[in-house]
Parts: structure tokens; sequence; C-alpha cells
């Protein structure tokens, strides 16, 4: 009794949270960007971006091993298994560099210049 | 080697933090190495399956499911821990006076349990998916070569029990009549956080897209990429450039277990008749 109560206030907390959410994904139109990983390597090492405009980067793994993409200054972190891609949407951005690494093996780095 | 240990041992040390703590609330109640086993193991298996599946998981959703899905075992988490810690200002009392006499207490005990159990196996298995694809990854790409990585890794993991270890007798060191308070505190902290986190994963797939300034950064003093500010971040929520909405969440969880742990709360006469 008590509990079904317990689960009912807890339904509210996660109803509570739910509504913070905003009208789901912003239809707003992204740049693309594409970039990968052969050999331990970024490829491109270096990305170019328009500014204040947001960004769907697609991170495609080509190696063996999976990787974690990284970046303090975009705030992103996400793994990448082997042999498959990532997407990650970026918010727009301020004119900038903005580096990143795989943090699976941080001698692989990268940057996104924003202009 | 040595970098395998460290990757391994940094994912690791969270959930090591989250089992020692889940331990150290469980340690009267009979039956609980089960119940924790039950979520290690649980959350291992679910691992494994989830980096089987990382590739199909990463493209669902257009290209975001993975943060989804760690947003979504977050929120369990997070419901699980607010759960348990308003179950037990209502039944901590009743179950600690009953807990030598009768086996009926343990029974109780066991609901609240298996929500400790799930967050156990949410922590397990959020950070096992990286080791498990870490390790396979580097087991496939380098062969032979990678044993030195796996035995650094095997290495990271035992100091990750370490940590585990450390937690549960810094704990259970407490006297025990503040103990409770002690753990219902941190565990009300631990939700916090991970609701900020699930936040976080919520930004990162552009769901949440409201308030997402950020209100401070001061990774200069305290990188959450350092040991100490990772130990923070799972213990308290700590993040170094927490947007506004990360803020809101981990307030408004608060906010929302410390009322409803006081709202049904027993009233302090035990005898007293119920409203």
């Amino acid at each position: 009794m008590t509990t079904t109560r317990n689960i009912a206030t807890m339904g509210a907390l996660v109803a509570m949270l739910l509504c913070l959410a905003p009208s789901a994904l912003r239809a707003q139109e992204a740049v693309s960007l594409q970039l990968s990983i052969k050999n331990k390597q970024f490829q491109p090492r270096e990305l170019t971006a328009p500014a204040n405009r947001p960004i769907r980067l697609t991170i495609k793994n080509l190696d063996p091993a999976a990787v974690e993409f990284e970046s303090v200054t975009l705030r992103v972190e996400k793994v990448i298994a082997a042999n498959s891609e990532g997407v990650i949407n970026l918010r727009p951005l301020a004119p900038g560099r903005y580096n990143f690494f795989d943090d699976f093996n941080p001698q692989n780095t990268g940057a996104l210049v924003v202009r | 080697m040595l970098a395998a240990l460290v990757i391994v041992f940094r994912e690791v040390f969270e959930a090591g933090l989250i089992v020692g703590i889940v331990m150290a609330v469980t340690r009267t109640v009979a039956g609980r190495g089960w119940w924790v086993g039950g979520g290690v193991a649980g959350g291992t298996l679910g691992a494994c399956v989830v980096a089987l599946f990382a590739g199909a998981l990463s493209a669902a959703f257009s290209g975001v499911g993975q943060e989804l899905f760690n947003a979504a075992i977050l929120g369990i988490a997070v419901v699980m821990l607010a759960w348990h810690n308003v179950w037990m200002a209502r039944h901590g009392r009743e179950l600690a006076a009953e807990m030598r006499a009768a086996g009926q207490a343990v029974v109780a005990g066991s609901m609240s349990l298996m929500g400790l159990a799930i967050v156990v196996g949410v922590a397990v298995l959020r950070e096992g998916v990286e080791v498990v694809l870490f390790l396979y990854g580097v087991a496939a790409a380098e062969g032979g070569s990678g044993l030195g990585i796996l035995f650094g890794g095997a290495i990271g993991l035992m100091l990750g029990i370490a940590v585990c270890a450390l937690t549960y007798y810094g704990l259970v060191s407490i006297p025990s009549r503040y103990l409770f308070a002690v753990t219902s505190f941190m565990l009300a902290l631990l939700a916090a956080g991970m609701a900020a986190q699930a936040a976080r994963f919520l930004e990162q797939a552009n769901v949440l897209t409201r308030l997402d300034t950020v209100v401070w950064d001061t990774s200069w003093i305290l990188s959450d990429r350092s040991l100490p500010g990772r130990a923070l971040h799972t213990l308290i929520g700590y993040s170094d450039q927490p947007t506004a909405m990360q803020l809101v969440v981990y307030l408004a969880t608060l906010v929302v277990i410390f009322v409803l742990m006081r709202l049904l709360a027993p009233p302090r006469p035990v005898g007293a008749p119920a409203r």
C-alpha cells in the first residue's frame, strides 16, 4: 500500500523531469561534418565549420578497436565501437578552436575550427 | 599496459565507489551479498550484451541511441535510489528494531534491496560497457601482443575492487548511529549527480536544449578528468562545466527526495494512530 504510494510519487518525479524537456529534437538546419578514424588517426586531423550553426558530426571508426571521442571544450564524450559509426550533435558554436582526442588512445588528437 | 591499467581503473573506479556505498548501506541486511553480487553479475552480463550490440545501439534514434540509453538507465538508478531513501525514511526505524527478531523484516527489506541491486547493476553496466569495448578492441587489434594490455586491464580491475573495499570499510567505521544519516545523505547526492549526468546525456542527444549555457568552468581548479574530480563526480555529481539545466535537475532531484523523505517519514511516537 505504502509501496504503491511510493511508486506513484516516484512516477511523479520522473514525469516532472520529463516535463523539463522541451518538445524534442530541434529542427534547425545542421551542418554535416564527417570524421573517420583509421590506423589510430583522425582523418582529417582538422575540421572546419561555420559559427553559430548546429553541427551534425558523423564519426566513422574504421579500426578494429573501439575509440572514445572526447572533447573538453565541446563537452562531448562518446564511445564508438570497432568498425562502426557514431553521430554527435553540436549546438551552434562561437568561433574558436575546439580540440578533441581519443580517450582510449590519447596520442590521437584533432581539432574543430569554427569561424 | 599502463595505459590499459589507467583506462580500466578509471571506469571501474566509479562503479567501485557505488558498490562500496551500497554494501555499507545494506551491511545489516541478511542476504545482501546475493543482491549486491546479483547486481554486479547482472551489470557485467548486461555490459557484454550492450557492447556486443554497441554498433546497433549507437546507430539507433538517428545516432543518439547511446546517449538515450545512458540517460534511461541513469534515470532508473535515480528512481531506485530515491525510492530506497524514502522507503528507509519510513521503515528504517522499525526495520532496525525488528532486525534481530524476525525474518519478516528481512523480507520487507529485500524490496528496497532490489532497488539498490538495480543501482549496482546500472553502475557496473555503464562502466563495464566501456571496459569491454576497450579490451575487446585491443584484443582484436593487437592479437597476442594484446596480452600485456589485458594484464594491465586485470590490475586496473583489481584496483577498482580495492576502491570498493576502501569505500566500504571507510563507511562502516562511522559509528552506526550516524551511519544511517550519512549514507542516506550520500545516496541522495548520488541520485542527484546521476540525474544531472542523465540531463547531460539528453543535452548531448539534443533532446534537452533549454538552459544549455555553461554556468561555471572550474576545470582549472578541479578537472572532471582528474581522479579526485572523478571521485567527486560520482559521489556528489561534481561537474567542472555544468549547464544551467544540469543544476536545475540536480537541485530538483535533491529537493524531491528530501521532501518525500520528510512527508513519508512515520510520525514520531511509534504507536500513534495513522492519519
